[in-house]
């Protein structure tokens, strides 16, 4: 890759982009690009073969079905996180040969693109995408919605979500990506130290995916208060309903901070403003300081859907109401607030002296106190019922396990003088490690494998189910446990190589976890296919878990209405009640008012994807005409007031019949 | 924006008191999520605002040697600017009175009066921004212009915004007349021109009379 | 959703009128003391800056956008307060944090003095 050389002139045309950013010296890369265009090219050809390109279009970009776009969200998350596990291997791999003198096989300056791209995507990519999509298709379903509250936005939040991933693949093969670490504390990512396209490439997927972001964030929020069936009061509402209002305020609350925190970066970088850098009055701790006021609440925004997740599949497979559920919904909400005066514990280092430092390691261990009322609640909801260990309720005990024990290293990590000891460790790697995977990753698993019948009508093959949870279950500890060690002994976070060959057991344990993490992934995409397969085998009904919440009342897979008609709502856990006293649905169904679809989503996100490039490379001229783009495509839509239809009550009619007889 | 953004009549339909709720049966209508959802949208803008300006508390004495707030600001010039604005959220006011009572031209008349009061405000920030630049009191001079350029832009970036909207809704209102739809955005952009109005209340005690003192 | 809700949420010319003169009554106040350059105190001339934009935006949010508790059902003033409290956290929070780390931070005048001083010990030893 191109070392970075003073400011070469740029091209009127091409801006700062020349032949010499296409990495076509890497042969890693190169054949990584190979593999990309030759998987790509068999894809373009079977879509072309099978005539699915009028579909694809048609039923899923221009889509507006919060249903379609929540499966689209977790199949971004599912394929992004294949590309954020291969940094991942490619880390465990070198670490675990680096020793004693050894390079390893990457050098600096690509293993530093490859942990920051590693956190980006993980956190971005993968996880916002697996908690947006499944927010996106359960929560409607459970408060009796037909669809979010501005579907036409739902749609375009999530192809710029699709633009951002793209922008940080593209820097793959064109040009490089940041080497500063996920958060890109300047001064290493301002100007002066960090010159190539890779920050700015970091930058604008970022830029790009927080609109979608924070306009999805909004979105359901205005569904939650809105859209709830009739009779359907706030605190009727499933837990998982709850727990998705409260984490859209924390994304309408958190990412405008993020938004502005990255501008004043951008300005920084582009237009020589002085915010973070050394001289001229800038200074950096403040990006510090911001970046984390956005980023504490971040880490509630992944774990709180899972929180959701789990209540859900606790009740639904110990056969009883969740227990304790006010004191789940006051937990949730105390979190919410809480969730924002804590962010300094991730920098009790820089040196804001003993008050500071105190008054947030107190927060941090008082936020700790409703997250365990969840735990025990959870136990408790367990605790003399009837328990079936169904593979959702395995991920869900592995859950329990692995979570309490992340969160406990959290809360060793809250004071002080143990922080300064453990800062920038491995111990922190493997705490937040710890939280996100056995937190959000296995919740989320836990809920692809609960909710995946209603979404295809077929149940997840069970035993590939199982042996992917226990791949990723052990293959978790392995990969982890020894980084909570090393962290002890001292060892700093992203380093490529290290001197002291007596760490190298360790690293050779934790690679072993990660190739079991492989296996536990390799199982979900076998599972995947083998379930597509035998479809018929697994077909089943409305409701194959004899669950409790309102989405089962729907067929699987729901009709596009969701419910032919409207129910009235009393009490929680609506659906346990309509199969207590055997409701039907009428059968005289009114004609259903639906939103149509539409490409503005798609054509603006392809656009933003266009002015994003466009900057990266100073490709001034083709920035200027993708935002005009950007902008009159946008006014063009607000001309268009022929926006919906009506299903015909027959259709809805006959629909429901065929429902009835699958 | 919305599942019922078109439920509506077209020019020639019922005047615009005469809705059409329920039309297609009895079919529970909920209440149009659009207030809300940019109410929730104003907060959140309300908070990148607060970023910045958390960012102007604490690098706006960074001087670096350069100019003081002293050296450069007029708080004439911020009087007018802060007039303009202000008339500006009272037209609009007014062209939303004359909406409500069905009166197109009137309203259309008092929308374009606001949209030059706007114009007239990011002409006299822009004036301010070349002249700042011009006297060697760049963005790029110290921390504290970094952020006071970085906050009032931003400011001066959503009133553009806003006055784009202004025109995109004065064709629409002139080609359907005050329909449902259009009354809908209309009272939407006007929480936006308000809200902007507010937030720059911020702006001149917190940015420009405080640091005067 | 009715034009009903529409009528309703906009006010009259009255109270638009009554925004109108305690805005620009708000607005000239800290003006004309700014300009008029009156014998007041700093900190007691600040105060009276800010307290009176947080009045004048009480104003514009009452008279100018209607809020009020009951519209929407409350969840505009619940979101309003909530906008408020994380406002309030950003923007103390981080003076008081960047406050304090700007305290403890060795001044550069005297950090280059220490230097001097070991060079100098430095050299007698050596």
């Amino acid at each position: 890759m191109l070392t970075e050389t003073a400011q070469p002139s740029l091209s009127p045309i091409f801006g700062r982009l020349t032949l010499d950013w296409i990495p076509y010296h890497e042969p890693i890369l190169v054949g990584t690009f190979a593999g990309v265009v030759l998987g790509g090219l068999l894809v373009l050809a079977l879509m072309s073969y099978f005539r699915l390109w009028g579909p694809l279009w048609r039923n899923w970009v221009t889509t507006v079905d919060h249903k379609k776009i929540g499966i689209m969200y977790m199949i971004l998350g599912f394929v992004m996180m294949v590309r954020g596990f291969a940094d991942a291997l490619m880390m465990r791999l070198q670490q675990a040969m680096a020793a004693g003198g050894v390079e390893g096989y990457l050098p600096p300056h690509h293993y530093d693109q490859v942990f920051t791209a590693h956190g980006v995507i993980m956190i971005f990519f993968v996880a916002m995408a697996f908690v947006t999509g499944l927010m996106n298709y359960v929560m409607p379903l459970q408060i009796g919605a037909r669809d979010v509250a501005f579907p036409f936005l739902n749609n375009f939040s999530f192809w710029m979500t699709v633009a951002g991933a793209l922008l940080v693949n593209i820097s793959l093969f064109i040009g490089e990506f940041a080497r500063v670490g996920w958060l890109a504390f300047p001064p290493l990512s301002g100007a002066s130290y960090s010159t190539g396209p890779g920050m700015d490439y970091y930058l604008w997927a970022l830029q790009i995916a927080g609109v979608g972001t924070t306009l999805s964030g909004i979105n359901m929020i205005a569904t939650v208060l809105k859209m709830r069936a009739p009779g359907m009061k706030l605190m009727d509402m499933p837990i998982f309903a709850w727990t998705s209002l409260i984490t859209n305020v924390l994304i309408v609350a958190a990412f405008p901070v993020l938004t502005a925190t990255l501008a004043l970066l951008t300005l920084d970088r582009y237009l020589d403003f002085r915010f973070f850098t050394n001289d001229f009055g800038g200074n950096p701790m403040m990006y510090i300081n911001l970046i984390w006021v956005w980023g504490h609440p971040e880490v509630y925004i992944l774990i709180i859907p899972c929180f959701g997740v789990i209540s859900e599949i606790v009740a639904t497979f110990s056969g009883k109401p969740i227990f304790g559920y006010r004191t789940m919904v006051w937990a949730t909400a105390c979190i919410m607030v809480l969730s924002f005066v804590v962010w300094l514990h991730h920098f009790f280092t820089m040196g804001s002296g003993a008050s500071v430092n105190t008054f947030f390691g107190i927060t941090t261990m008082i936020i700790a106190v409703p997250t365990g009322v969840k735990i025990f609640n959870w136990l408790f909801t367990m605790y003399k019922g009837r328990v079936r260990l169904e593979v959702p309720m395995l991920w869900v005990i592995g859950f329990l396990v692995t979570f309490t024990i992340g969160g406990m290293s959290g809360v060793l990590l809250a004071v002080p003088p143990v922080d300064f000891q453990l800062h920038n460790t491995l111990f922190l790697i493997a705490h937040f490690h710890n939280v996100i995977i056995g937190g959000v990753v296995f919740a989320v698993y836990a809920a692809v494998t609960y909710w995946w019948p209603k979404a295809f009508g077929f149940r997840l093959d069970d035993t590939w189910g199982r042996r992917s949870f226990w791949f990723w279950f052990v293959g978790f500890y392995f990969a982890f446990m020894p980084l909570y060690a090393l962290g002890l002994m001292g060892v700093t976070r992203r380093m490529n190589a290290y001197p002291d060959a007596g760490w190298q057991p360790y690293f050779i344990v934790a690679a072993f976890g990660a190739v079991l993490i492989l296996l536990g992934i390799l199982s979900t995409f076998a599972g995947f296919y083998v379930s597509i397969r035998d479809r018929k085998r697994l077909a089943c009904g409305r409701d194959p878990w004899d669950a409790r919440t309102l989405e089962w009342a729907t067929q699987s897979p729901p009709a596009p209405y969701n419910f032919p008609e409207d129910i009235r709502i009393v009490g929680r856990e609506a659906f346990w009640h309509m199969k207590q006293t055997g409701f039907k649905w009428s059968g005289h169904y009114r004609p259903i008012h639906m939103p149509k679809n539409t490409a503005t989503g798609a054509l603006i996100s392809a656009a933003a994807l266009v002015f994003g490039f466009a900057m990266v490379w100073y490709i001034w001229w083709l920035a200027l005409l993708s935002f005009a783009a950007m902008l009159a495509l946008g006014i063009a839509h607000t001309f268009n007031y022929n926006r919906d239809y009506h299903i015909p009550s027959d259709e809805v009619t006959a629909t429901e019949l065929k429902g009835a007889a699958a | 924006m919305t599942p019922r953004d078109a439920e509506l009549a077209l020019p020639d339909g019922p005047a615009p008191h005469a809705h059409a709720v329920g039309h297609d049966g009895a079919e529970h209508h909920h209440a149009s999520p659009t207030p809300i959802g940019f109410w929730i949208y104003l907060m959140s803008d309300c908070i990148i605002f607060g970023a910045l300006f958390a960012t102007y508390a604490v690098l706006g004495g960074s001087y670096a040697g350069g100019p003081a707030p002293k050296d450069l600001f007029e708080p004439g010039f911020v009087a007018i600017e802060t007039a303009l604005l202000l008339i500006s959220s009272v037209t609009f006011g007014v062209a939303m009175l004359q909406a409500e009572k069905g009166r197109r031209d009137t309203t259309l008349m008092w929308l374009a009066v606001t949209g030059l009061f706007g114009a007239g405000f990011i002409g006299m920030e822009l004036y301010e921004f070349r002249h700042l630049v011009h006297i060697g009191a760049g963005p790029d001079r110290s921390a504290f212009l970094s952020s006071f350029f970085a906050l009032v832009a931003t400011h001066g970036l959503h009133v553009t915004g806003g006055i784009i909207w202004l025109v995109t809704l004065m064709a629409q209102i002139r080609m359907h007349g005050l329909i449902e739809a259009n009354m809908r955005r209309l009272s939407t952009l006007s929480m936006f021109w308000h809200f902007l109005d507010l937030v720059w209340i911020g702006v001149f005690s917190f940015v420009y009379l405080v640091r005067l003192v | 959703m009715s034009s009903h809700t529409h009528t309703a949420s906009h006010g009259t010319m009255g109270q638009l009128m009554i925004g109108f003169g305690l805005a620009a009554l708000l607005t000239i106040i800290p003006f004309g003391l700014v300009m008029g350059e009156v014998g007041i105190s700093r900190s007691t001339l600040v105060g009276i800056i800010m307290g009176l934009g947080a009045v004048q935006i009480l104003v514009h949010l009452v008279y100018f956008l209607h809020l009020s508790r009951s519209s929407e059902e409350g969840w505009t003033l619940s979101a309003s307060i909530f906008a408020v409290i994380i406002l309030a956290i950003v923007l103390a929070g981080s003076l008081w944090v960047m406050h304090n780390m700007n305290e403890n931070m060795m001044p550069m005048p005297e950090m280059h003095r220490q230097i001097e001083q070991m060079k100098s010990l430095q050299a007698q030893e050596g």
